[in-house]
């Protein structure tokens, strides 16, 4: 089964915390947020760490990763594949997986990200196979 | 303090409808709390404390304790999910332990059948001051598809099958045969469930709970009043609850909440799972009774698939019966939220009302869990072990 996306992807809505994310993406850029006090990577983006309450940085994330878990949403009137992506830097995200057959997405495979505009115009970050 | 003999179950109601067109959601409330309120040989002006949750409609238990003419000087609206009833037992039993109450209903109702609500297979509409909302709406999560997920990363890091899955819906069809308001009562066998149609992979149609209108009800009092009443008394020998979240992007779908709602139940009750002669265990789908049954103990953590194969959750066949109404795989899961069923079943169950082909013998230790809201991303998670006093 190949499809590109959902048929129709519901647009983000961002806030002041959140602005400079979306800008991002709309950029061509994944950001995450990384805590000035322990380190740590997280996601989603907070103003303070939630493993610490540290204040946070947005950096840019290498946008490689590999499947933690997936599941193609068969009963949908356009089926499309919901994963959790665990990033090079160690957060998990949620994302579709695109730009390729459904039947051989595996846990474990290697992505990388990809920009695919919401239904308002806004990008959004997916993942597609890396190799 | 410890809730450990504090309180009692008195009064249970499962509401016989599945599909209730004709009845207003308030009406349902107050259906089920007379329903109870006659098990329990009570009368409203007893209901000093009152608990439910999203599913009742106004503000928190307003609404609610106005429209059934209530006057409790205790409410509780904690929303878990489907397993906040689990936790309004416990929350009620620490109120009674606080002297706060004495007499406390719980009420769960709900229509999704009648409004034709898509469930499990449809996003759920999230208000965007929900942080993680914009982070995950754009991939279309829903219910069925994040239960898929953990059944996902199960069979990967566990070598669970679909086979397996399929064996506790079949346990489930096997005791929804002598529930005669059964939404489901046919008898279904590990080839049907594997060959029904997938909704969210590994999940098939079979893997997933039926969509019912109904609800019940539950009232906990002190032991010294339900010792006066009509019915087998049932107590609240330990209970416990947990969320699980996404962790700031430490996502582990290789455990439940349960493992520490467990954890914490059976401390209290000073029990091990091999003293449980009944589990009812929330069954939005197969894989939500599995992870529960691992992260309880009753099994260890991977070796659910095997346990729950071969007719082990059958009652008089297994080793663990489970869900002996039929559970929300094959009877009701009212207002799409499972844990409450799970409490009534366990107490009849300890009185000796189950069904004579399912009931247990000796049923002196029960348990029941649950979780609520999405397995594969934020859920509560509560337990309760109750005891035939």
């Amino acid at each position: 089964m190949m499809s590109a996306t959902q048929g129709k992807i519901a647009a983000p809505v961002p806030n002041v915390e959140t602005q400079a994310y979306w800008d991002g993406a709309n950029a061509g850029k994944l950001l995450l947020k990384k805590c000035r006090s322990c380190g740590q990577h997280h996601f989603y983006p907070r103003a303070l760490c939630p493993f610490c309450y540290g204040e946070t940085d947005w950096v840019e994330a290498k946008g490689t990763g590999e499947i933690y878990s997936f599941s193609v949403m068969r009963r949908a009137q356009v089926p499309y594949a919901i994963a959790w992506v665990s990033l090079a830097e160690g957060p998990a995200i949620m994302t579709n997986i695109v730009n390729c057959d459904f039947d051989k997405i595996r846990i474990g495979q290697r992505v990388k990200v990809t920009f695919v505009p919401a239904e308002n115009g806004q990008r959004v970050q997916m993942f597609e196979p890396a190799d | 303090m410890s809730i450990r003999g504090a309180a009692s179950i008195a009064g249970i109601f499962e509401h016989p409808t599945r599909h209730a067109p004709d009845k207003s959601l308030a009406q349902l409330h107050a259906e089920m709390a007379k329903g109870a309120l006659e098990d329990a040989g009570l009368s409203k002006d007893d209901i000093d404390g009152y608990f439910c949750a999203g599913d009742a409609p106004g503000l928190g238990a307003l609404s609610m304790v106005d429209y059934l003419g209530l006057k409790p000087r205790h409410v509780d609206s904690t929303d878990t999910g489907g397993s906040s009833y689990l936790l309004h037992v416990s929350h009620a039993a620490q109120a009674i332990a606080a002297g706060k109450c004495d007499v406390a209903l719980i009420t769960l109702a709900g229509k999704p059948r009648s409004d034709g609500m898509a469930t499990g297979t449809a996003p759920r509409i999230v208000a965007p001051t929900v942080p993680d909302a914009q982070f995950e709406q754009p991939y279309a999560p829903t219910i069925a598809n994040m239960y898929a997920m953990v059944a996902m990363r199960h069979m990967h890091e566990f070598g669970t099958t679909s086979e397996q899955l399929a064996w506790i819906k079949v346990a489930a069809s096997h005791h929804a045969q002598h529930n005669p308001h059964a939404l489901m009562r046919n008898v279904v066998t590990v080839e049907e469930v594997v060959n029904s149609p997938l909704v969210a992979d590994p999940l098939h149609r079979l893997d997933c709970c039926v969509i019912t209108d109904g609800g019940g009800a539950i009232i906990v009092t002190r032991p010294e009043i339900a010792k006066g009443l009509k019915k087998p008394v049932v107590n609240v020998r330990g209970a416990g609850e947990a969320p699980k979240h996404t962790d700031g992007g430490k996502v582990d779908l290789s455990y439940c909440g349960v493992r520490f709602s467990g954890r914490d139940a059976f401390a209290e009750a000073g029990v091990a799972p091999s003293d449980i002669k009944y589990v009812s265990i929330y069954d939005s789908f197969t894989i939500t009774v599995l992870m529960q049954l691992e992260d309880l103990g009753f099994c260890k953590k991977g070796e659910g698939g095997k346990f729950v194969s071969d007719g082990n959750l059958i009652s008089g066949v297994g080793k663990l019966p489970f869900n002996t109404d039929g559970g929300g795989l094959c009877s009701n899961h009212p207002a799409n939220r499972g844990g409450l069923t799970k409490v009534l079943e366990a107490v009849r169950q300890l009185r000796g009302e189950a069904h004579p082909a399912v009931q247990v013998k000796n049923c002196d230790l029960a348990l029941a869990s649950g979780t609520g809201g999405s397995l594969g991303t934020r859920h509560g998670a509560a337990t309760l072990i109750l005891e035939r006093a």
